[in-house]
């Protein structure tokens, strides 16, 4: 039998249940393979699944919901800060009546941190969803956009007169993340393999982010998500059809939020340490650019977008460097400049020649592929019997 | 210095301030008006006029090392009015025209993409680090009653009122104007009448980035650094001016510019009294988000203006 035709021949279902297999057996070999290459490669691939979460999230609220948000990152900043001032010695060093409270120190257990970072980084999102629900567009965007930048100003500013976040020296000396007596901070042994810290990070942010999948693909075909398409598509028939937006709107926020709060209690445990520079506009532009160069609205596209512009810079940045000291005898470009360069044209690009993205949803009510189009007028065998 | 002494010199500050962000906020107001586009590229434009009167000045004084101060000064001016004005036309042609009919998204990211390209542009060319402007006229304060000033902060009032005046003199005396306010009103019927949108169009982006390529001259001047990002919080502040004053409206874009210098400036000097010590003056830059919030959600229409927030 050909192998075209036994793939025909199977239901959908079982198609999905292979690929999903398929996919799952790629995720588990992927950082083994690319430990060989060079442990800084398993980091990228941690990253891209800490963006692949981000993506998501901010996929919720401007992909689902249709709301700008230029000020997403702040969630993420919000997210990490929880995670570090809660584990780390940044508190009891500053307040003494906790560091008596809290003889060994602040370390929240895992456990304890995601559903915490989720719902603080919500209830951000309520705060600031809910002044500015009755604005749209690019006025929203902009309002987004400042509440973005008024976060990272105070992270950068609490450090007097008293020391919340000690400001732009941030937070160091957070705990990596622990599950049970497993920490996640020097190498293991597993099945005969040795695994190390970056390569348990991966596969934890992996799970999380396969988890976030799931969640948005629930979401996308539940009540909620179709309120959400429909206040994108149409604010005033969707408050017409009975849906509360006011409300629905707010979920939107703090979804989104939620995702991006969890993504930053990851990412402060990963790194150690937490500062307000990571939190800047860029970085939210840089989101909301894997968004929409995947395919803005459809969660393939979206995961696509975030792992493609995770991924590809470090691979640019890996090879450029090389190319240009043979080409030029210098560097010309930076690779972090070469980085936001490749950013901007992306946003760009897609803007003017592939508006939807790269890989968009399939458009409502077109011809399935593989049926014919016979235009119209055509008069088939079986209209007439 | 008494209270009184230190609030008019908050005030004087406010209104150098104030006329900076007014000069910038009529590149803003003037496009959305036409276009309904926020012109998020616009703060950088602003950078490269700046950077690029830098480059100018520098080249020159190198030529001519005994050249006077105001003179390099104007020289910087006159290199980045063409370079800014041929940058903002090339920008409006490339990235916004092709989706003057798009939905709202779509031109909002493309210009946040071209704000992107600006910045690495000129990291490129100019580097990373800080550059200093120098200082071309006498640093010397001069005192005016018990405020203390210089003359390039003198400069900068004047001339931004000046220039003022003469936008406004254009908009409402001469035809270029009458066809930018019937474009504004109703593309299509300005059209019927004998006016071309497209060089409309294109003759706003381009008086918006003069304005601003003057604006980034002073603003270097006055703060004495220029970098590759200083086009950002700058441009922001301008938009948040043109939204208090009336988004659309080239009197409201001067009114909110000079209201939002006085009320950044009042508010830096006098926070820390006001709060306890709680806040210090670090925190001048969160007062125009402040007002930007207030406004769009108390006031969406600004102070002078008759349009409503209510976008789809």
């Amino acid at each position: 039998m050909k192998p075209a035709a036994t793939l025909a021949a199977l239901s959908p279902r079982t198609r999905a249940l292979a690929a999903t297999v398929l996919i799952g057996m790629v995720l588990l070999v992927l950082p083994l393979a690319a430990g060989a290459l060079g442990a800084a490669w398993v980091r990228t691939l941690a990253f891209a699944a800490l963006y692949v979460m981000l993506a998501l999230g901010l996929n919720i609220v401007v992909g689902f919901a249709g709301l700008l948000d230029l000020g997403y990152i702040a969630f993420y900043a919000v997210g990490a800060y929880t995670f570090a001032l809660l584990a780390s010695p940044q508190l009891t060093d500053n307040f003494p009546a906790l560091a008596r409270a809290f003889p060994d120190g602040l370390h929240l257990p895992i456990w304890a941190v995601i559903p915490l970072g989720a719902s603080i980084a919500a209830g951000f999102g309520v705060l600031l969803g809910a002044p500015v629900l009755k604005l749209r567009g690019d006025y929203l965007a902009i309002v987004t956009l400042g509440f973005g930048e008024i976060i990272r100003i105070f992270l950068n500013n609490l450090n007097a007169p008293i020391n919340l976040t000690n400001g732009p020296q941030g937070i160091t000396l957070i705990d990596p993340v622990r599950i049970g007596t497993l920490s996640f901070n020097h190498p293991v042994a597993f099945l005969g393999l040795e695994l190390s810290a970056l390569q348990l990070y991966y596969y934890l942010f992996a799970a999380l982010a396969v988890l976030s999948v799931l969640m948005c693909v629930r979401l996308q075909d539940s009540r909620l998500g179709r309120a959400w398409m429909a206040i994108r598509e149409d604010e005033i028939a969707a408050k017409a059809m009975g849906i509360n937006v006011r409300n629905v709107k707010l979920l939107a926020f703090a979804l989104g939020a939620s995702f991006g709060g969890v993504s930053g209690t990851m990412f402060a445990a990963f790194q150690g340490f937490v500062s307000p520079e990571s939190f800047s506009l860029m970085e939210s532009v840089i989101v909301l650019s894997m968004i929409v160069l995947g395919g803005l609205g459809h969660i393939p596209g979206v995961i696509f977008g975030a792992v493609l512009l995770s991924v590809f810079p470090e691979v640019l940045r890996h090879g450029v460097g090389p190319l240009q000291e043979q080409l030029f005898g210098r560097t010309l470009i930076d690779a972090e400049v070469l980085r936001m360069l490749l950013y901007g044209v992306a946003l760009v690009l897609v803007m003017l020649y592939r508006p939807k993205g790269l890989w968009p949803a399939p458009q409502h009510g077109a011809p399935a592929a593989g049926s014919v189009d016979t235009g119209p007028g055509a008069v088939t065998s079986r209209s007439f019997p | 210095m008494g209270s009184f002494d230190t609030f008019l010199q908050q005030l004087f500050n406010g209104l150098v301030l104030g006329s900076l962000y007014a000069l910038i906020a009529l590149g803003y107001t003037m496009v959305y008006g036409i276009v309904n586009l926020i012109n998020f590229a616009h703060g950088d434009v602003l950078m490269v006029g700046a950077l690029t009167a830098l480059s100018a000045i520098a080249l020159v004084h190198s030529w001519f090392p005994g050249i006077p101060g105001w003179v390099l000064l104007v020289i910087g001016m006159l290199a980045a009015i063409p370079v800014c004005v041929l940058l903002s036309l090339a920008i409006e042609r490339i990235a916004y025209r092709p989706l003057r009919s798009a939905p709202r998204l779509a031109p909002l990211i493309t210009a946040i993409g071209v704000s992107i390209l600006l910045q690495t542009l000129a990291m490129i060319i100019w580097g990373r680090n800080q550059l200093t402007f120098p200082s071309l006229l006498s640093p010397d304060p001069i005192a005016i009653g018990p405020a203390t000033v210089t003359s390039t902060k003198l400069l900068v009032i004047a001339l931004s009122a000046l220039i003022m005046i003469g936008l406004l003199v254009l908009v409402q005396r001469t035809r270029l104007g009458r066809a930018m306010r019937a474009t504004a009103e109703n593309p299509r019927v300005a059209g019927l009448m004998g006016v071309d949108p497209n060089a409309v169009i294109a003759a706003t982006f381009a008086i918006g980035a003069a304005l601003a390529a003057v604006a980034g001259v002073m603003y270097a001047s006055v703060y004495s650094v220029a970098d590759f990002y200083m086009g950002f919080i700058p441009g922001l502040k301008a938009f948040t001016a043109a939204v208090l004053g009336g988004i659309g409206n080239i009197p409201g874009a001067m009114v909110g510019g000079i209201l939002l210098g006085l009320i950044e400036s009042l508010g830096a000097g006098y926070i820390d009294q006001l709060s306890g010590g709680v806040f210090g003056s670090n925190y001048q830059d969160v007062f125009a988000f402040i007002v930007l919030c207030a406004v769009l959600i108390l006031r969406p229409s600004g102070l002078l203006g008759e349009r409503v927030a209510d976008r789809a």
